[in-house]
Protein backbone atom coordinates (compact mmCIF):
# COMPACT_ATOMS: atom_id res chain seq x y z
CA UNK A 1 0.00 0.00 0.00
CA UNK A 2 1.25 3.51 -0.82
CA UNK A 3 1.59 6.36 1.68
CA UNK A 4 -1.43 7.94 0.02
CA UNK A 5 -3.39 4.71 0.58
CA UNK A 6 -2.69 4.82 4.33
CA UNK A 7 -3.81 8.44 4.50
CA UNK A 8 -6.96 7.65 2.52
CA UNK A 9 -7.79 4.89 5.03
CA UNK A 10 -8.08 7.55 7.73
CA UNK A 11 -10.63 9.76 5.94
CA UNK A 12 -13.65 7.76 7.10
CA UNK A 13 -12.52 8.00 10.75
CA UNK A 14 -11.81 11.73 10.77
CA UNK A 15 -15.19 12.31 9.11
CA UNK A 16 -17.01 11.17 12.27
CA UNK A 17 -18.21 14.11 14.38
CA UNK A 18 -16.12 14.45 17.56
CA UNK A 19 -13.01 12.73 16.19
CA UNK A 20 -9.95 14.97 16.68
CA UNK A 21 -7.57 12.84 14.71
CA UNK A 22 -6.63 9.42 13.43
CA UNK A 23 -3.37 7.62 12.83
CA UNK A 24 -1.90 4.45 11.38
CA UNK A 25 0.87 3.31 13.74
CA UNK A 26 3.34 0.42 13.56
CA UNK A 27 2.39 -1.84 16.46
CA UNK A 28 5.87 -3.12 17.20
CA UNK A 29 7.77 0.18 16.96
CA UNK A 30 5.15 2.77 17.88
CA UNK A 31 6.04 4.91 14.87
CA UNK A 32 3.56 6.99 12.87
CA UNK A 33 2.88 5.67 9.34
CA UNK A 34 0.12 8.13 8.48
CA UNK A 35 -1.75 10.73 10.47
CA UNK A 36 -4.56 13.21 10.19
CA UNK A 37 -4.63 15.15 13.45
CA UNK A 38 -6.01 18.42 14.72
CA UNK A 39 -3.43 20.98 15.82
CA UNK A 40 -2.19 20.45 19.37
CA UNK A 41 -2.22 16.65 19.31
CA UNK A 42 1.31 15.26 19.47
CA UNK A 43 1.11 12.35 17.05
CA UNK A 44 4.51 10.82 17.86
CA UNK A 45 3.70 10.69 21.58
CA UNK A 46 0.23 9.19 21.07
CA UNK A 47 1.66 6.63 18.62
CA UNK A 48 4.50 5.52 20.89
CA UNK A 49 2.36 5.27 24.01
CA UNK A 50 -0.62 3.62 22.27
CA UNK A 51 1.65 0.97 20.74
CA UNK A 52 3.29 0.33 24.11
CA UNK A 53 -0.14 -0.05 25.71
CA UNK A 54 -1.29 -2.34 22.89
CA UNK A 55 1.71 -4.60 23.44
CA UNK A 56 1.02 -4.85 27.16
CA UNK A 57 -2.71 -5.38 26.66
CA UNK A 58 -1.94 -8.10 24.14
CA UNK A 59 0.25 -9.88 26.68
CA UNK A 60 -2.42 -9.58 29.37
CA UNK A 61 -5.07 -10.99 27.05
CA UNK A 62 -2.81 -13.82 26.00
CA UNK A 63 -2.08 -14.61 29.64
CA UNK A 64 -5.79 -14.52 30.40
CA UNK A 65 -6.48 -16.93 27.56
CA UNK A 66 -9.05 -14.63 25.93
CA UNK A 67 -7.42 -14.38 22.50
CA UNK A 68 -6.09 -11.31 20.77
CA UNK A 69 -7.58 -7.82 21.12
CA UNK A 70 -9.89 -6.58 18.34
CA UNK A 71 -10.88 -3.18 19.70
CA UNK A 72 -10.17 -1.08 22.75
CA UNK A 73 -11.65 2.16 23.96
CA UNK A 74 -10.07 4.24 26.71
CA UNK A 75 -12.43 6.83 28.07
CA UNK A 76 -10.80 9.80 29.79
CA UNK A 77 -12.14 12.96 31.40
CA UNK A 78 -11.50 15.18 28.38
CA UNK A 79 -11.42 12.69 25.55
CA UNK A 80 -11.12 9.13 24.38
CA UNK A 81 -8.64 6.90 22.63
CA UNK A 82 -10.02 4.17 20.37
CA UNK A 83 -7.80 1.56 18.77
CA UNK A 84 -8.23 -1.35 16.38
CA UNK A 85 -5.24 -3.58 15.51
CA UNK A 86 -4.96 -4.57 11.84
CA UNK A 87 -3.87 -8.05 10.77
CA UNK A 88 -0.60 -6.61 9.43
CA UNK A 89 0.45 -5.54 12.92
CA UNK A 90 -0.47 -1.90 12.32
CA UNK A 91 -2.70 -0.09 14.78
CA UNK A 92 -5.49 2.22 13.71
CA UNK A 93 -5.82 4.90 16.38
CA UNK A 94 -8.49 7.56 16.86
CA UNK A 95 -8.36 10.45 19.33
CA UNK A 96 -11.86 11.75 20.05
CA UNK A 97 -14.03 13.98 22.24
CA UNK A 98 -15.55 12.29 25.31
CA UNK A 99 -19.06 12.26 23.83
CA UNK A 100 -18.13 10.77 20.46
CA UNK A 101 -20.27 8.05 18.91
CA UNK A 102 -17.93 5.18 19.81
CA UNK A 103 -19.89 2.64 17.76
CA UNK A 104 -19.49 4.67 14.59
CA UNK A 105 -15.80 5.31 15.25
CA UNK A 106 -15.28 1.57 15.88
CA UNK A 107 -16.94 0.78 12.53
CA UNK A 108 -14.67 3.22 10.69
CA UNK A 109 -11.59 1.93 12.54
CA UNK A 110 -12.45 -1.64 11.52
CA UNK A 111 -12.92 -0.53 7.89
CA UNK A 112 -9.56 1.23 7.94
CA UNK A 113 -7.91 -1.82 9.57
CA UNK A 114 -9.32 -4.00 6.80
CA UNK A 115 -7.99 -1.70 4.11
CA UNK A 116 -4.44 -1.55 5.55
CA UNK A 117 -4.30 -5.28 6.36
CA UNK B 1 26.25 -5.94 31.24
CA UNK B 2 24.28 -4.41 34.06
CA UNK B 3 24.81 -1.47 36.37
CA UNK B 4 23.43 1.90 37.50
CA UNK B 5 23.96 5.33 35.96
CA UNK B 6 27.36 6.99 36.55
CA UNK B 7 28.62 10.29 35.19
CA UNK B 8 31.93 11.99 34.58
CA UNK B 9 30.03 15.26 34.06
CA UNK B 10 27.61 15.48 37.00
CA UNK B 11 25.04 17.66 35.16
CA UNK B 12 24.24 14.77 32.81
CA UNK B 13 23.27 12.34 35.58
CA UNK B 14 19.70 13.40 36.35
CA UNK B 15 18.57 13.70 32.71
CA UNK B 16 20.20 10.34 32.00
CA UNK B 17 18.56 8.61 34.98
CA UNK B 18 15.14 9.96 33.98
CA UNK B 19 15.61 8.82 30.37
CA UNK B 20 16.63 5.30 31.42
CA UNK B 21 13.63 5.04 33.73
CA UNK B 22 11.06 6.49 31.30
CA UNK B 23 12.21 4.92 28.03
CA UNK B 24 13.05 1.53 29.55
CA UNK B 25 16.39 1.36 27.75
CA UNK B 26 19.01 -1.18 28.74
CA UNK B 27 22.29 0.62 28.04
CA UNK B 28 22.99 4.31 27.46
CA UNK B 29 26.18 6.19 26.75
CA UNK B 30 26.48 9.96 26.63
CA UNK B 31 29.66 11.06 24.90
CA UNK B 32 31.26 13.73 22.77
CA UNK B 33 31.36 13.15 18.99
CA UNK B 34 35.04 12.24 19.51
CA UNK B 35 34.06 9.35 21.80
CA UNK B 36 34.93 10.97 25.15
CA UNK B 37 32.47 9.47 27.65
CA UNK B 38 30.37 11.86 29.77
CA UNK B 39 28.04 9.35 31.43
CA UNK B 40 26.82 5.78 31.16
CA UNK B 41 24.03 3.61 32.40
CA UNK B 42 23.75 -0.17 32.41
CA UNK B 43 27.37 -1.01 31.65
CA UNK B 44 29.22 -3.16 34.16
CA UNK B 45 32.66 -3.28 32.56
CA UNK B 46 34.98 -0.47 31.50
CA UNK B 47 35.99 -2.39 28.39
CA UNK B 48 32.37 -2.43 27.18
CA UNK B 49 32.11 1.34 27.65
CA UNK B 50 35.34 1.87 25.72
CA UNK B 51 34.16 -0.37 22.85
CA UNK B 52 30.70 1.19 22.69
CA UNK B 53 32.13 4.74 22.78
CA UNK B 54 34.62 3.99 20.01
CA UNK B 55 31.99 2.29 17.83
CA UNK B 56 29.38 4.95 18.50
CA UNK B 57 31.81 7.74 17.63
CA UNK B 58 32.80 5.90 14.44
CA UNK B 59 29.16 5.42 13.38
CA UNK B 60 28.44 9.05 14.14
CA UNK B 61 31.45 10.20 12.11
CA UNK B 62 30.45 7.96 9.17
CA UNK B 63 26.84 9.16 9.06
CA UNK B 64 27.91 12.79 9.47
CA UNK B 65 30.21 12.40 6.46
CA UNK B 66 27.42 10.70 4.47
CA UNK B 67 25.14 13.63 5.28
CA UNK B 68 27.87 16.08 4.28
CA UNK B 69 28.29 14.36 0.92
CA UNK B 70 24.52 14.60 0.40
CA UNK B 71 24.73 18.30 1.22
CA UNK B 72 22.66 17.81 4.37
CA UNK B 73 23.26 18.81 7.98
CA UNK B 74 24.24 15.85 10.23
CA UNK B 75 21.44 13.31 10.67
CA UNK B 76 19.31 13.97 13.75
CA UNK B 77 19.06 10.31 14.68
CA UNK B 78 19.96 6.82 13.57
CA UNK B 79 18.04 3.67 14.48
CA UNK B 80 19.08 0.08 13.95
CA UNK B 81 16.79 -2.79 14.82
CA UNK B 82 17.98 -6.32 15.41
CA UNK B 83 16.02 -9.43 16.35
CA UNK B 84 15.91 -8.79 20.09
CA UNK B 85 17.56 -5.42 20.54
CA UNK B 86 17.54 -2.01 18.94
CA UNK B 87 20.21 0.69 18.85
CA UNK B 88 19.42 4.40 18.74
CA UNK B 89 22.11 7.03 18.16
CA UNK B 90 21.39 10.75 18.15
CA UNK B 91 23.00 14.13 18.74
CA UNK B 92 22.01 16.81 21.26
CA UNK B 93 23.47 20.31 21.04
CA UNK B 94 24.06 21.78 24.50
CA UNK B 95 25.84 24.85 25.86
CA UNK B 96 28.67 22.49 26.87
CA UNK B 97 29.00 21.29 23.27
CA UNK B 98 27.47 18.48 21.21
CA UNK B 99 26.53 15.31 23.09
CA UNK B 100 26.06 11.99 21.29
CA UNK B 101 23.51 9.66 22.88
CA UNK B 102 23.85 5.94 22.24
CA UNK B 103 21.00 3.82 23.58
CA UNK B 104 20.48 0.08 23.37
CA UNK B 105 17.00 -1.21 24.12
CA UNK B 106 15.33 -4.56 24.47
CA UNK B 107 12.49 -4.94 21.92
CA UNK B 108 10.43 -6.93 24.41
CA UNK B 109 10.62 -4.11 26.98
CA UNK B 110 10.24 -0.94 24.92
CA UNK B 111 10.01 0.33 21.34
CA UNK B 112 11.75 2.72 18.99
CA UNK B 113 8.78 5.08 19.24
CA UNK B 114 9.09 5.28 23.03
CA UNK B 115 12.88 5.70 22.88
CA UNK B 116 12.49 8.53 20.35
CA UNK B 117 9.72 10.11 22.41
CA UNK B 118 11.73 10.16 25.64
CA UNK B 119 14.90 11.13 23.77
CA UNK B 120 13.17 14.45 23.00
CA UNK B 121 12.73 14.94 26.75
CA UNK B 122 16.34 13.92 27.39
CA UNK B 123 17.52 16.50 24.84
CA UNK B 124 15.47 19.23 26.57
CA UNK B 125 16.74 18.17 30.01
CA UNK B 126 20.38 18.07 28.88
CA UNK B 127 20.08 21.53 27.31
CA UNK B 128 18.53 22.83 30.52
CA UNK B 129 21.14 21.24 32.78
CA UNK B 130 24.28 22.00 30.77
CA UNK B 131 26.56 24.62 32.37
CA UNK B 132 26.34 27.81 30.31
CA UNK B 133 29.39 29.36 28.67
CA UNK B 134 31.64 26.37 29.20
CA UNK B 135 32.32 24.66 25.89
CA UNK B 136 33.78 21.16 26.27
CA UNK B 137 37.57 21.25 26.01
CA UNK B 138 39.18 19.09 23.36
CA UNK B 139 41.26 16.21 24.68
CA UNK B 140 44.81 16.44 23.41
CA UNK B 141 46.52 13.23 22.34
CA UNK B 142 49.10 13.67 25.13
CA UNK B 143 46.33 13.80 27.75
CA UNK B 144 44.19 11.11 26.19
CA UNK B 145 45.25 8.14 28.30
CA UNK B 146 45.04 10.07 31.58
CA UNK B 147 41.62 11.52 30.60
CA UNK B 148 40.38 8.05 29.65
CA UNK B 149 41.59 6.51 32.91
CA UNK B 150 40.03 9.35 34.93
CA UNK B 151 36.73 8.95 33.06
CA UNK B 152 36.61 5.20 33.58
CA UNK B 153 37.46 5.64 37.26
CA UNK B 154 34.55 8.05 37.61
CA UNK B 155 32.20 5.77 35.70
CA UNK B 156 33.05 2.64 37.64
CA UNK B 157 33.88 4.19 41.01
CA UNK B 158 37.50 3.03 41.20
Amino acid sequence: MSAHGYEAALHGITGVRGVRGAMVVTGADGLVVAESLMEGIKGTAVAALAASLATRLGRAMEAGGVGSDVFWHLQAERGALLVVPARSGMLIVAVADPGVNAGLVRLELLRAAESVA
Amino acid sequence: MKGGARAVEAWTLEPLTTFVHEAGVRLVLLMTPAGQVLAQSGFARAVDVMSAAALGAAIFASTTEMARQLGEPPFAGLAHQGEKHGVFLALVTTARGPVVVLAVYDLAATSLGLVQLFFEQLATDLRGASPKGSEQKQVLAADFERELTDSLNSLFGR
